[in-house]
């Protein structure tokens, strides 16, 4: 066999081995989004969709059940929410200082630290939660019930401060230093520059990183599952104890529950519901990103 | 015959490198001033120190003196916002805002807040008259500067900086990133904006020195070598390394 036939063959074959590669992580994901779908569905032969989305009470394991999702749709909604007030303003100030204000010692000091607090993982910060921001709650406000939604969002939105603090500033660095110096040399101050020139042209890049921010705080978790209790409350009061979506599922899942119940596919329509929401989230924030981006 | 830029003896440092070496220059109203001299001579780095841009670099420092129509710019305490908006820049490569023509020209007077929003209309198109834009961009004033050639995009540039009423126009090779066409067409305007504007203008191409210029300085690794009138320095340099630079002996 000739030596150039021999490369043939191995580019051949090294060409089906990375396809092979490939379609693991395709093939899970349709089967994971089958799985979903079919637990769904069987669902859905049992309890009425109008229920499922109109019902203002949760209790698929209390007799007689109630399958109303809105109780456990607001308890994310409000964490999504909260904690993306915590960590949109503080990240996007940190990403500007950063960026624009600090100097390159001081940059390379922060920053470092910063991505420090994404490596933390969430059990940690669900317990800080629990034993240090909800004492300091109540302190200030005595009535707040041990478990509530503002601790939970307080630590959700620390853990994605870094995500859209790194990634803002990933993009404010990006836009080219000539612009920079096009709104100095014009008479702008440092402020001036940041907020009406560098922010709005990096604008898809910190879009993408609020928009992953929620993403992020939507399929959160550990932090919700000990910090913001196991009550499905549909209510807007954040000093309450509340329950998640995926604080349902994680309660569900360490629960005694028989494979094949009406309990058990409540956990998977759930998990099909937060799919459907994180992908909306995603694909806005696509067409955010390709609207808004500018080539340099 | 005014002089609006004094320099004298000027020292420029990047560090502990001296990138410009007592500097004496008098730069007079009204007239189109050229920088000639090779690659790194420090004529790029002379026209930063008239807006204090070098600041932006961390590390750098000016001494000696540059006084621009009677007050110490190099001064601490001279506000450099201030300067900016007296002395504008236009750079190397068009660099546009990702914004529309109309907020490119109209982001000086919107940070500044001194012109009044119902005079905004007619300052947008007197800048981009100046800037001889305005025919072939009145119809789209809204599309964004991107959507402009690179030298539509250089002009527009320019009539950002007029918009904030400069005295002083600095110009850092302006036309080293276009074509023929555009370059004649900026030179052209160069001479229309003489008449309102102090210009002082980096190049990189003698013969634009040469036809643009009423001054002209030829700097060398950080020195002055030679500075007058462009017609005598091209026609009778009183340097020999200034006659070697122009007959192309180096450089």
């Amino acid at each position: 066999m000739t030596a150039r036939k021999r490369h043939q063959q191995t580019e051949v074959l090294v060409r089906w081995i990375l396809i092979g590669l490939s379609a693991v992580s395709i093939l899970t994901t349709i089967g994971i989004v089958l799985t979903l779908a079919y637990e769904t569905f069987e669902f859905f032969s049992i309890v009425s969709i109008v229920e499922f989305f109109t019902s203002h009470r949760w209790a698929p394991v209390f007799d007689p059940p109630s399958f109303g999702v809105l109780p456990l749709v607001a308890g994310t909604m409000m964490i999504a929410v909260l904690s993306g007030l915590i960590s949109i303003p503080l990240g996007l100030g940190s990403a500007i200082y950063l960026s624009e204000f600090a100097s390159k010692k001081a940059r390379k000091i922060i920053k470092p630290i910063l991505e420090l607090l994404a490596g933390i993982p969430s059990i940690v910060y669900g317990f800080f939660a629990l034993t240090f921001i909800t004492p300091l709650i109540r302190s200030v406000a005595p009535d707040t019930q041990i478990y509530n939604a503002l601790s939970a969002s307080i630590a959700v939105g620390i853990m994605t401060l870094p995500m859209v603090a790194s990634l803002s500033e990933d993009a404010m660095m990006a836009v080219p230093d000539s612009i920079r110096q096009g709104a100095y040399a014009l008479g702008s101050t440092k402020l001036e520059v940041a907020i009406h020139v560098i922010v709005p042209a990096a604008f898809s890049g910190i879009a993408a990183s609020f928009m992953l921010a929620i993403s992020r705080a939507i399929g959160e978790t550990m932090i919700v599952a000990i910090a913001a209790g196991q009550t499905p409350n549909l209510s807007l009061n954040p000093f309450q104890s509340i329950q998640t979506m995926t604080g349902f599922m994680v309660n569900m899942a360490l629960g005694d529950i028989q494979q094949g119940s009406i309990e058990f596919k409540t956990v998977f329509v759930v998990g099909a519901l937060l799919f459907v929401i994180t992908l909306i989230l995603n694909l806005i924030a696509r067409i955010i990103i390709q609207k808004t981006r500018e080539v340099y | 015959m005014s002089i609006k830029v004094n320099v004298q003896n000027l020292n420029f440092y990047y560090g502990d490198f001296q990138a410009l070496k007592g500097i004496n220059m008098e730069i007079h109203e009204n007239k189109i001033t050229a920088l000639i001299g090779p690659s790194g001579c420090g004529k790029s780095t002379f026209i930063k120190t008239l807006n204090r841009m070098y600041e932006l670099i961390d590390g750098t420092k000016a001494t000696g003196s540059i006084s621009f129509d009677g007050t110490e710019l190099l001064d601490k305490a001279t506000d450099v916002v201030d300067l900016r908006k007296r002395i504008g820049m236009v750079f190397q490569k068009p660099n546009p805002f990702p914004k529309s023509i109309t907020e490119n020209v109209l982001y000086g007077v919107k940070r500044h807040g001194d012109v009044p929003k119902t005079e905004w209309k007619e300052l947008l198109e007197t800048s981009l008259r100046k800037a001889s834009l305005w025919s072939e961009v009145e119809h789209k004033l809204n599309q964004s500067a991107f959507s402009l050639s690179g030298g539509q995009q250089q002009r527009l540039c320019i009539a950002r900086t007029l918009a904030t009423k400069p005295e002083v126009l600095l110009m850092d090779e302006p036309t080293s990133a276009l074509d023929p066409i555009a370059t004649a067409k900026i030179e052209e305007l160069l001479e229309e904006l003489k008449k309102e504007y102090t210009v002082i203008i980096v190049t990189h191409s003698m013969q634009q020195a040469a036809r643009i210029s009423d001054y002209c300085g030829f700097f060398l690794s950080g020195e002055l070598i030679e500075f007058g009138l462009t017609k005598q320095l091209f026609s009778n340099p009183l340097d020999q390394r200034t006659e070697d630079y122009i007959t192309g002996r180096f450089g």
